[in-house]
């Protein structure tokens, strides 16, 4: 996942390659700094804090509301408190959310068919927000509407679906009741796949997946409201002003790990605020949480005046400055490990607040993730941690590359934190031998710009968010030869970097996925390091969220998944 | 040297003898203390800014245009971080300098890369000059070129021109300097053998003067229509004068001076602009610095360090206000009607 409100299209190149085969990783825990206060349903605490409105702010809504083709963290978060599906992330704090639990489904079913048939038994008298059942044929229904209307995932994650190949091509006729089998009578459906897939629970548990009811019109939603199975359901949304949610009538609980009751009666989101009014709402109470990250210059100020209402929280996530391999410089891979060398991460850190908002990071995995052995060539006495730029071995590299004095432009987008950045980089640049410049863009087209082989971008400083906990989802969906698509928009191997041993090797390890778990984070570890060798990009820094809270929230819980759990949450 | 005889008893009516449009007009505005002092001041700002290279070398021994967000500097004759980490509370945020007011040392303050804020106000205030004078240069010259092939020819040619300058002038000004701005930093401009990047100060300075053209050149147009009908025109047509002739020789001349007044007006217009595609990231592109760059660097730290936004503030009103006075002084020199008003003036 890219951003926020930036929805992205993965690859549908992919596809065929992430479907090849599994990671089926372990949920270890990262290391996380949540406080979260006791995540506790009890019906004593129900009953002290239930009622109330939790009232949220953002400064853009996450544009459509349908969850099988909005791709934004902003409403991600919401649909785990309004949409459900056969399976999903635990509803509880930190790693523990990392886990895969029965939502819908009675339980985890064991696969057979050497990983390629799942049968599915969904529980009894479950009701979406419309007053209709959830039936099997609702199942059927979701998955070829994923195709319809061209779920951003639909390749990336759901053509590993026997037939979904023809799906993607002419997704009008779409029809997998071949490889969904729907039972009516048991209550219960079989997926087929084209091939074993251990990362298929995590795909089913992501909101694209989400169920919806049969007759859900096959077109995005826009601004209508999904029907839901959820604690919550929408029962307004004007993206010009605000997203209302209000209680499901027809919710009644079955597993407080997959859709917990909520505490509050409402949840407002308001949109249109600058940040700077949005911080203020909240010091003042008339607010309680907003999506934005606390301007710069306001740190200092909650971190003293308001420190019992901050949260920080690691996320499993990179800001990296992804470097083209077929342009010069950086086709030479010595001018690839000279920036590298150079960059000096803890400036990168203090862009972007401190030590405190962000770790210095030199490899591709994030910090807590799975398959992570900490490992860093790029710095003074390198070994498993940074500790500062080697300006004078950069320089070396750049001479010894023959790409002194070459013109690079680094590409950004125009906001201020990425601006920061963008100029640091350049200055980074010039500092060992490279004429450099600064391409500031409009933040809306620099995800998709920097993806063009066409626009010619030399370096660019972009991030990457964590879809689901996998290994894959770093380092095969952003270096993987199948991820490079030239001329397109949603090439998101930015760098454009095809090593075929490292691509066999991370096949090879999504493939070994269900039946040897552990040798398969054993080789991610291997190809995370040889990756990092190689340079098509310099990682920066691994961020932190801060979540800035009014007095009255009490009860938040940070799951490292979804990030805070609004159903969790109480206000009185 | 010329004199002035002012005839006796005949006290309202100054009578010049001897002397060109010109100098007359040089006169006049040499008398007016205002326009003299807002001169002073913008010539004052020009060389300041002029001086940029010489103030960030040999006074304030920083580089303006890299980051130093590890760099130290010297306050009250101790060594101390350019950039501040918080240690209070839970230790967010990092905070730059702020002033120091000691001219060899950030004397205004670091921006949020750690850069010395007056130096790049200084360097700044070179770029936003250059466009706003380049750029007003260059629309004056346009706008007269358009002005005097529409207003003398009339009739087809007329009829084109002016429907394309209300076109432009029907697009807002801001909205076509952003529409424009934002396409050519994407991918820069590239006609014929001229290619322009993304970075080129050009950029602004074309996309400036293009969307003022209108502005200026549809008053000129007016004027050239009232001359060409003017029996001096007649007369030299009756002589046999070419058309060139007759524009170059016998129309400009008597509509150059409406360019004149432009002119400051236009650069004062156009700095505002400037400033503002630049606060808009679609000026100048870092790390240039213009006096709308530095307030948008320093936008994300008007809580903490407001002197960041504040000092390319005051210079552009500063700078606009000095061009606005002098503009109107020269409008007073050179508009006839301002002689009565002058003439006012003498008599006090």
């Amino acid at each position: 996942m890219r951003h926020y409100r930036i929805p992205v299209a993965i690859a549908v190149g992919l596809a065929t390659a992430l479907a090849a085969g599994a990671t089926g990783v372990a949920k270890t825990t990262p290391a996380v700094s949540a406080k979260p206060a006791a995540a506790d349903t009890s019906a004593k605490l129900m009953a002290e804090h239930r009622g109330g409105t939790l009232k949220l702010l953002a400064k853009a809504a996450g544009g459509s509301l349908d969850p099988q083709v909005n791709y934004t963290l902003e409403y991600w978060q919401l649909y785990r408190a309004t949409q459900d599906g056969l399976v999903t992330f635990k509803a509880a704090g930190g790693d523990a959310a990392f886990e895969i639990v029965p939502d819908l489904a009675v339980a985890i079913p064991k696969p057979t068919d050497g990983g390629k048939t799942w049968k599915f038994q969904l529980r009894k008298g479950i009701k979406y927000s419309n007053g209709e059942s959830v039936t099997p044929k609702d199942v059927l229904y979701t998955f070829e509407r994923i195709f319809k209307v061209h779920t951003p995932t639909a390749g990336g994650f759901y053509s590993v679906i026997k037939g979904a190949d023809k799906c993607l091509k002419t997704p009008a006729t779409c029809d997998l009741s071949k490889s969904i089998v729907v039972d009516s009578k048991t209550n219960s459906v079989t997926f087929h796949l084209a091939q074993p897939d251990a990362e298929w629970l995590d795909k089913l548990a992501v909101p694209h997946a989400a169920l919806l009811p049969v007759g859900t019109p096959n077109k995005d939603l826009g601004t209508k409201l999904p029907p839901g199975t959820g604690a919550y359901t929408f029962t307004k949304y004007d993206p010009n002003h605000e997203l209302i949610m209000e209680r499901n009538p027809h919710f009644k609980q079955w597993s407080a790990d997959a859709q917990p009751d909520g505490y509050v009666d409402k949840i407002t989101y308001s949109f249109g605020q600058t940040v700077e009014a949005q911080i203020t709402q909240i010091q003042n109470g008339t607010a309680d949480w907003t999506l934005e990250s606390p301007p710069a210059d306001r740190l200092n100020e909650l971190g003293t005046k308001y420190a019992s209402q901050v949260h920080i929280n690691t996320q499993l996530a990179n800001w990296y400055l992804p470097m083209n391999v077929n342009l010069a410089p950086f086709n030479n891979k010595l001018a690839r490990q000279a920036v590298n060398y150079a960059v000096d991460r803890n400036a990168a850190v203090r862009i972007l607040g401190g030590p405190k908002l962000a770790i210095p990071s030199c490899q591709v995995l994030p910090a807590g993730f799975p398959a992570r052995v900490d490992y860093c060539p790029y710095t003074k006495n390198p070994g498993a941690k940074w500790s500062a730029p080697d300006l004078e071995k950069a320089k070396a590299l750049v001479k010894q590359s023959g790409t002194l004095g070459a013109k690079v432009a680094v590409t950004v987008a125009n906001d201020e934190v990425n601006k920061a950045m963008g100029v640091y980089v350049q200055s980074v640049l010039n500092s060992i031998g490279y004429k450099a410049s600064v391409k500031a863009i409009s933040g809306n087209i620099h995800f998709t710009y920097i993806q063009n082989t066409n626009n010619k971008v030399q370096i660019s400083v972009t991030q990457w968010y964590q879809d689901y906990p996998a290994p894959s989802d770093f380092l095969y969906v952003l270096l993987g030869c199948e991820s490079f698509h030239p001329g397109s928009d949603t090439s998101v191997n930015m760098a454009g970097f095809c090593n075929k041993k490292i691509n066999n090797d991370m096949k090879k390890a999504l493939s070994m996925g269900i039946s040897d778990p552990e040798g398969a984070l054993k080789l991610w570890t291997k190809i995370d390091h040889a990756m990092t060798d190689e340079a098509p990009l310099a990682v920066l820094l691994n961020p932190r969220q801060i979540n800035f809270l009014s007095k009255r929230v009490g009860n938040f819980v940070w799951s490292s998944q979804y990030y805070m759990m609004f159903s969790k949450a109480w206000v009185q | 040297m010329a004199e002035v005889v002012a005839a006796a008893g005949d006290v309202g009516t100054a009578r010049v003898v001897g002397r060109s449009p010109w100098a007359l007009a040089g006169r006049r505005l040499l008398r007016n203390r205002v326009a003299l002092a807002a001169l002073t001041g913008f010539c004052v700002i020009v060389v300041s800014c002029l001086a940029a290279g010489w103030y960030a070398d040999s006074v304030a021994h920083t580089h303006p245009f890299e980051s130093s967000l590890d760099g130290t500097t010297i306050i009250d004759g101790k060594e101390s971080p350019v950039m501040v980490e918080s240690t209070g509370g839970l230790g967010l945020g990092v905070t730059p300098i702020g002033p120091t007011w000691d001219i060899h040392h950030y004397f205004l303050g670091a921006d949020d890369q750690g850069r010395d804020v007056a130096a790049r106000l200084l360097y700044g205030g070179r770029n936003s000059l250059l466009i706003a004078l380049a750029s007003a240069a260059l629309c004056c010259f346009f706008a007269t070129i358009i002005a005097l092939t529409a207003g003398f020819f009339g009739g087809i040619v007329d009829q084109i021109l002016s429907r394309t300058l209300d076109v432009i002038w029907a697009f807002p000004v801001f909205l076509a300097a952003i529409s424009i701005s934002t396409v050519a930093l994407t991918r820069g401009i590239s006609v014929g053998p001229v290619t322009l990047s993304a970075s080129s100060l050009w950029l602004p300075i074309l996309i400036i003067s293009v969307i003022y053209v209108p502005y200026v050149a549809r008053p000129i147009r007016g004027q050239v229509l009232s001359v060409r009908e003017k029996e001096f025109v007649e007369a030299s047509i009756g002589l046999g004068a070419s058309n060139w002739r007759l524009i170059f020789s016998e129309v400009l001349p008597n509509v150059v001076t409406t360019v004149i007044v432009f002119f400051p007006l236009m650069i004062a217009i156009n700095m505002l602009t400037e400033s503002a595609l630049s606060f808009l990231s679609i000026g100048v592109q870092p790390p240039d610095a213009s006096w709308g760059t530095i307030i948008a660097d320093g936008q994300g730290l008007l809580y903490t360090r407001p002197w960041v936004a504040i000092a390319p503030g005051l210079m552009i009103a500063a700078t606009v206000l000095c061009l606005n006075v002098l503009g109107d002084g020269v409008r007073d020199a050179l508009d006839p009607r301002a002689r009565l008003r002058m003439g006012r003036m003498s008599r006090r």
